[in-house]
């Protein structure tokens, strides 16, 4: 960030959330900005170690912090996280280090098509698909172009949550190229598990099988989150996806998702990782360069 | 040890403190939603005060014992029945190996808590064995009791002696009409100033749709938000907003209609706008509300909210006191 975007740092806005938790909005619209803030205010807060501070959650364009009272007070909190704000947005350099992960999507697969036609009366368009839907209103010529669109970019784990380990996902694009589409007019009763879904100007992975609301373009073979702890690239915490996390889709066939997908439960699955630093200024010049860096770092494991 | 189930209830899970952490990657605290039922029912029966119980809501579980074992409840008015003989709530019973655990009706609360002597036996997931259920995680096999199932027990340092009951002064107090105290804020700038002196004023009633995910409120007027240009990444929908995360207790009114209070399985974010939060010393109240039953959001500043929490503490601690 240059010295012109710091003044420009919308002050946060601090809310108390009952007895327990503090809410922090950073910017009522989503940006990349935002969100930097935001995984770095809470990075820098885990690191102080304050006691009775008992839950960190970095979100999209906000952050909440959950506290024991009796330990920290709501206001001596603040007060941290204004000097924490203040170090962030003084930071000439806005770099994070963190992992690339490509994550494999076999798209139009036959079991998210299966779904989205069970509830095709709860979708703008019933006479179509929700790839079919989402390139179109996105100008893409056809649901082709627009694959090439969505796996062809990187995209930031901007957020972790809704139900255990599900990334929200921002893609690494100048705005005016950002995917965007509405979520279903009424949620669907019925998603399958590591679908690859999107609404608004967020793209996702179902954890679970359930309830949804997003669009759905595919499925990937590989598993996200293990309550069994049976998955040797998931750790002890059951969740594989980490707020900061930069991912980047893979189509791959059907005969490709049937191996991963043996793989996967055999419990032999093992996902391509690098390790990447993301500098803010360099993505704001020139953004391409930076997502084929990405594709770079993968490409050289 | 073990426990058939032969008829699993309503909604009957293995619940205990809760777990604390992982709400960073949307797992939620899950545990007992009536914290302070779950402890009296422990440490009445004498076992650790947060050992891993059941969750009966609303209709409670046909349970066979393989063994003599000795219990207790807490929480709701469901009188329980040995081989159809009723016996005490708040006591410790005396359940013979062989025989028939089965509850009546509920009388008044929502959810029963049955602690056995020892507490339940299920492997701990990430420092608790509650039952997460969205999310297939703890309890037994991530789930909601079933028929067949089998209920392991851990073996008992120490129980109480059959009989012994709980003082009266102590037991839950139930009422058809509740108050709910919440500290306004987060995103209620959103709603128009009528909506929000409305929100308080009028009368809520519990819908079906109240687990432990959350409650869902019918019956008032449905709540306007101010136009606006909807933020980039928001959402259509006035009462959208970038997805954020959601405190434990928060308010959320998805399109204006029906208020949510969410509770201890919480979804940990989403892209609705938050309108306040329960304070923390009324959500084991919000466990023990029937649907149907009616409600009244109370606004009150954080200096009450941590005031109650004190009273709440030093209830809990008075429990101690009176039964260790």
């Amino acid at each position: 960030m240059n010295a012109e975007s710091v003044t420009e740092t919308a002050a946060a806005r601090y809310s108390v959330a009952g007895d327990e938790f503090l809410f922090v909005e950073l910017s009522e619209s989503m940006t990349l900005e935002a969100f930097f803030r935001s995984i770095s205010i809470t990075g820098r807060l885990r690191e102080r170690a304050l006691p009775g501070v008992l839950e960190i959650c970095p979100a999209n364009a906000s952050y909440q912090v959950r506290i024991d009272p009796q330990q920290i007070s709501v206001s001596q909190l603040q007060a941290e996280l204004e000097d924490i704000d203040a170090e962030v947005s003084s930071q000439s350099v806005q770099r994070l280090t963190t992992r690339v992960v490509e994550v494999p999507v076999l798209y139009n697969d036959p079991w998210t098509h299966e779904t989205l036609m069970r509830f095709r009366d709860r979708h703008q368009d019933p006479s179509g698909t929700d790839l079919e839907y989402a390139a179109r209103i996105n100008g893409y010529a056809d649901v082709e172009a627009f694959i090439d669109a969505h796996s062809g970019s990187p995209w930031f784990v901007s957020m972790v949550g809704f139900v255990a380990g599900l990334p929200f996902m921002y893609q690494m694009v100048p705005r005016e190229r950002q995917i965007q589409v509405p979520k279903y007019l009424r949620p669907r009763t019925d998603t399958p598990k590591q679908t690859v879904g999107y609404g608004g100007c967020f793209s996702c992975i179902y954890s679970v099988r359930g309830a949804g609301g997003y669009q759905m373009f595919g499925v990937t073979p590989m598993p996200i989150y293990d309550p069994t702890g049976n998955m040797p690239h998931i750790d002890d915490s059951m969740i594989y996806f980490r707020p900061g996390d930069i991912v980047k889709h893979r189509p791959i066939t059907r005969e490709e998702y049937d191996t991963l997908q043996a793989a996967a439960e055999a419990g032999e699955f093992k996902p391509r990782t690098a390790e990447f630093v993301f500098d803010l200024d360099d993505f704001t010049a020139d953004p391409d360069s930076v997502a084929n860096r990405v594709k770079e770092v993968l490409n050289e494991h | 040890m073990s426990i058939e189930v032969i008829k699993p209830g309503l909604a009957t899970t293995i619940q205990d403190a809760g777990r604390s952490g992982h709400y960073h990657l949307g797992i939620p605290p899950s545990g007992a939603m009536d914290q302070v039922s779950m402890r009296s029912a422990n440490l009445l029966l004498g076992n650790p005060e947060a050992a891993a119980v059941l969750e009966c809501a609303l209709m409670g579980p046909e349970l066979r014992f393989h063994d003599t074992l000795r219990i207790a409840t807490g929480g709701a008015q469901m009188v329980p029945k040995i081989d159809g003989v009723a016996c005490p709530n708040h006591e410790v019973i005396e359940v013979p190996a062989g025989s028939v655990l089965s509850f009546d009706f509920v009388r008044a609360g929502a959810r029963l808590y049955l602690a056995v002597e020892g507490g339940f036996d299920v492997p701990e997931r990430l420092g608790s064995r509650s039952t997460y259920a969205l999310g297939s995680l703890g309890g037994l096999e991530g789930r909601p009791l079933q028929a067949g199932d089998r209920l392991k027990v851990l073996s008992a340092e120490y129980c109480a002696d059959v009989g012994r009951s709980l003082p009266e002064s102590l037991r839950p107090v139930y009422h058809k009409q509740y108050e709910l105290r919440v500290v306004p804020g987060i995103y209620d700038h959103r709603l128009t100033p009528e909506a929000r002196e409305r929100f308080y004023d009028e009368l809520w009633s519990v819908g079906s749709e109240a687990d432990r995910i959350g409650y869902r409120f019918k019956g008032g007027t449905p709540l306007e938000f101010i136009e606006r240009e909807p933020p980039f990444g928001a959402g259509d929908d006035p009462s959208n907003i970038v997805d954020a995360c959601y405190p434990i207790g928060s308010i959320q009114v998805p399109s204006g209609s029906e208020p949510i209070v969410l509770h201890r399985d919480a979804v940990s974010g989403g892209g609705y706008a938050m309108i306040g939060t329960v304070i923390s010393a009324d959500m084991d109240l919000i466990g023990q509300i029937q649907p149907h039953q009616k409600v009244r959001f109370v606004p009150v500043s954080l200096q009450q909210a941590l005031t109650a929490r004190a009273e709440y503490q030093q209830r809990l601690q008075g429990l101690r006191q009176a039964l260790v």
